[in-house]
């Protein structure tokens, strides 16, 4: 299976703060990569970096290469805009646009991006979008309503639609459900599931057991370091380092 | 390998285009002040300090003073603070502290509306129903028995600074009130608190607390409403009585600087121009300093409280 | 004991009463004005106060209606300039604004929204009177924009403010561009209250009379052309008010009454829109 990113040798600063150290990585295609790791080890720093989303942040600066098929993405030759196009994210607080219907919501990326569509081109994609983040028959009859409107689980399963609607190869997911509740977040795994058919997923999360549940390999943070990557039925059966061990069991949080 | 803020070349033009617009704003500015200074000069080089306490106006022998309308300005506004500060105060105190929740809304709204009510409106109510209302009730009774004070002494014919000041302290209310409310706002639920649960009544409460919390934001209200008072035009033109004399009397008509503006700009030219818009030029400054005075004071009073003082 | 106990409950009753007299008293005028303006206004308030010309001393009958018309263009001429530089302004301060070039226009701003609207008549006079030679609507617009253009920045600015961050973030991670993130998302997201401020800004300067007194100065007649004195409706309530004719004071009170309408109206519209969001 060949890999959708390369991560080398990944050291970044915000100012003099060194925040990540030396991350070498390989997340291989269609695949569901769970990163997690105690608070403040970095997890959702480094998630950030897949996109470039630190871009904004004048304090923020990286050394090493993170390529996308092959691409350095930090490449000058790599425009921003495009790329997060192809590598899409979800928040941990879902964050519909206010103002705009749940239609709106998913088609905005779409509009925005220059292509010239057709109507009835984007009320494809927004219906295939909403299908395939399991929200469709929720809303179908009510895509006039605000997005805002929508319950908490449903505000994240229209964000997912958001982001698949501009049709990534990646899509990164910053702790998706640590702000619903367990039905809500059973549906969004359940999601993920299908999803990584199509798609190259990384999923931060604190959660481990959540991490068994979802994810084919796991990527253990600790303080900045990228302390071990395995596939999870290892990683929490057998885990190669003792530090992934003392996390899993409990040892700290 | 560093990364860099890669700029879009649109992203640029759309700064740069806003950053035009932004610019736009701060020339008019510089140019109003440009324009005022350039156009005052010749009166300025003519009379030069004099020119403020000079009591001549005399359009034909083209002699200029302003004292007269500074007088006017001064004294109308500040009697419209003395009478709008303890009533918009106590009003926000009523509004904040004793009315019911669902009192609060509808009559800070209506505080409000008083603010929406253009300038030419009061002064057309000034002209017809307040002033003969001021004059027969309490500007005729005032004279009749306290006429041998010098603030009370002369002829009333209702047109006055008496009248202008009153009709501004109703125009500056709100501005006054609004403020007022912000600034009781800011104090700490838990020291009101404290005197009411050590026996203490709601006026005490009131007194020692707000007394003291909030007597530099109050008096930075009572600036903002005196910048207000300052410039106002028409409703002060249409019930001050329009004659240029520094007199005592309350009843006496005056003038103010913003109104022989009004009155004889259109139709003035050379000299006697330039010394209007030399006049203009002082009320410009005035308000300005005032302004930013009460937005200092403000300002420090704000941060006072988010320190929790 | 007792007394001093009775004595301060005294007090306390007593200013409890005089802070609901403030109150009163400070409203009192509000319901006073537009008493005296439903009455006094009613008197001259027929259909052809609204579509007649004014008419000579002593014609009965007449009205406002160039009047009308004036403020109309008037306010429409002044917002085809001012609402595109107010509001591109505030979203450079909202979006852009970190600095002193940024602080400096905030002090502008700042300094405008406190300048008495007479002195805004004398720049209009300057600018545009002066070297035109004549009074006309453009002068009169010009004043105006300097009332309305600092007022919409800062409603701008503060509303754009309120738009929180995870919007800008999510139209970040989806790919669009910046300038396209500002403009049809951020603004719009903020739309409802730019526009209030926006109405709330109209409403002030159609009831502006001071910077129109020597800028467009005011007509008798029907007259569209911009660089002509034109009539408006505030000029038309002063002139009718300090004239020594009874009947032109009624219909001083009627314009008056016009006049108040339209603000209000504006003014609530604009609330209304506010509502309507949350």
């Amino acid at each position: 299976m060949e890999n959708v990113l390369v991560i080398r040798n990944l050291n970044s600063w915000f100012g003099d703060n060194h925040v990540l150290k030396n991350i070498r990585m390989e997340i291989a295609k269609n695949s569901v990569t769970s990163v997690m790791g105690p608070s403040g080890c970095g997890k959702s720093t480094f998630i950030r970096c897949l996109n470039r989303m630190h871009d904004m942040t004048p304090s923020f600066r990286m050394e090493g290469e993170i390529l996308l098929d092959g691409v350095n993405i930090y490449s000058e030759s790599v425009d921003p805009v495009y790329l997060r196009r192809r590598v899409g994210m979800v928040f941990q607080q879902a964050n519909p646009f206010p103002r705009m219907s749940v239609f709106e919501n998913v088609a905005v990326g779409l509009r925005l991006n220059g292509r010239k569509l057709s109507k009835s081109d984007i009320a494809e994609v927004v219906e295939r979008s909403l299908r395939m983040a399991a929200l469709w028959n929720e809303v179908k009859d009510h895509l006039d309503r605000p997005g805002v409107s929508l319950s908490g689980g449903q505000q994240q399963r229209l964000c997912i639609a958001r982001a698949l609607a501009v049709e990534p190869e990646v899509l990164l997911m910053d702790e998706p459900c640590s702000a619903l509740d367990p039905v809500s977040t059973a549906k969004i795994e359940e999601l993920i599931e299908d999803l990584s058919e199509k798609y190259t997923i990384a999923v931060v999360t604190h959660n481990m057991q959540q991490a068994a549940r979802i994810s084919d390999n796991v990527a253990f943070f600790l303080m900045g370091e990228l302390i071990e990557m395995d596939k999870s039925g290892k990683m929490f059966t057998n885990p190669s380092d003792k530090r992934t061990e003392q996390y899993i069991t409990g040892r700290f949080g | 390998m560093e990364t860099r803020t890669g700029r879009n070349p649109k992203d640029l033009a759309f700064e740069r285009a806003s950053a035009l617009f932004a610019f736009a704003v701060l020339a008019l500015t510089v140019l109003l002040f440009a324009v005022l200074l350039r156009e005052s000069l010749p009166a300025l080089r003519t009379f030069g300090a004099r020119f403020l306490v000079s009591g001549t106006w005399d359009p034909v022998m083209e002699k200029f003073g302003a004292l007269p309308f500074i007088y006017g300005t001064l004294v109308s506004s500040f009697l419209a603070i003395l009478i709008a500060v303890p009533l918009s105060v106590g009003a926000a105190i009523f509004i904040n502290e004793f009315a019911p929740a669902w009192l609060k809304n509808p009559v800070s709204f209506l505080a409000e509306l008083l603010a929406a009510i253009p300038s030419v409106i009061y002064g057309l109510w000034g002209i017809f129903v307040m002033v003969p209302m001021l004059r027969d009730y309490l500007m005729k009774p005032l004279a009749k028995y306290l006429g041998f004070i010098p603030l009370f002494k002369g002829p009333v014919y209702g047109p006055s600074v008496l009248a202008a000041g009153w009709l501004l302290s109703i125009m500056i209310v709100p501005f006054i009130l609004s403020v007022s409310r912000e600034v009781l706002a800011t104090v700490p639920q838990r020291q009101k608190e404290a005197v009411l649960s050590l026996g203490g009544t709601r006026w005490e409460m009131i007194r020692i607390v707000i007394g003291q919390h909030c007597i530099p934001g109050i008096f930075g209200a009572t600036v903002l409403g005196l910048g207000r008072a300052l410039g106002e035009t028409m409703a002060v033109t249409m019930v001050i009585g329009n004659r240029p004399e520094v007199f005592l009397s309350l009843f006496q008509q005056g003038y103010t600087m913003a109104a022989v503006i009004a009155n004889e700009f259109a139709e003035a030219g050379g000299l006697q121009l330039s010394s209007l818009i030399l006049i203009g030029l002082l009320l410009f400054l005035v308000t300005l300093v005032v302004n930013l005075a009460a937005k200092w004071m403000l300002k420090k009073m704000v941060a006072r409280a988010s320190r929790g003082i | 004991m007792e007394t001093i106990t009775f004595r301060r409950k005294a007090v306390d009753r007593a200013m409890k009463w005089a802070f609901h007299l403030c109150a009163f008293l400070v409203i009192l005028p509000l319901f006073l004005i537009f008493f005296d303006l439903l009455i006094k206004g009613a008197k001259e308030l027929r259909w052809t106060l609204l579509t007649d010309l004014p008419h000579p001393v002593g014609d009965p009958g007449g009205g406002i209606a160039n009047g009308i018309l004036g403020t109309f263009v008037i306010t429409l001429l002044t917002m085809t300039w001012s609402v595109p530089v107010a509001v591109m302004c505030g979203i450079y301060l909202a979006e852009y604004g970190r600095g002193k070039f940024a602080s400096a226009v905030r002090f502008a701003v700042d300094t405008l929204t406190g300048v008495p609207s007479i002195i805004m008549g004398i720049f209009g006079y300057i600018l545009i009177v002066l070297p035109m030679k004549r009074f006309s609507a453009w002068a009169g617009a010009a004043a105006l924009s300097m009332i309305f253009i600092p007022v919409v920045v800062r409603t701008t600015e503060d509303m754009l403010r309120t738009v929180p961050g995870t919007v800008r973030e999510a139209a970040l991670a989806l790919g669009i561009e910046h300038w396209k993130t500002t403009l049809f998302i951020t603004v719009r997201t903020a739309s409802s209250g730019i526009l209030t401020g926006i109405l709330l800004a109209m409403a002030r300067i159609i009831g502006e009379t001071a910077p129109l007194l020597f800028t467009t100065l005011g007509n008798q007649f029907w007259q569209t052309r911009l660089d002509q004195p034109m009539a408006a409706m505030p000029l038309q309530v002063f002139s009718y008010a300090i004239s020594p004719y009874e009947d032109w004071h009624d219909k001083a009170w009627a314009g008056a009454l016009v006049l108040i309408t339209m603000v209000l109206l504006i003014n609530l519209g604009a609330r209304f829109l506010t509502r309507e969001k949350q």
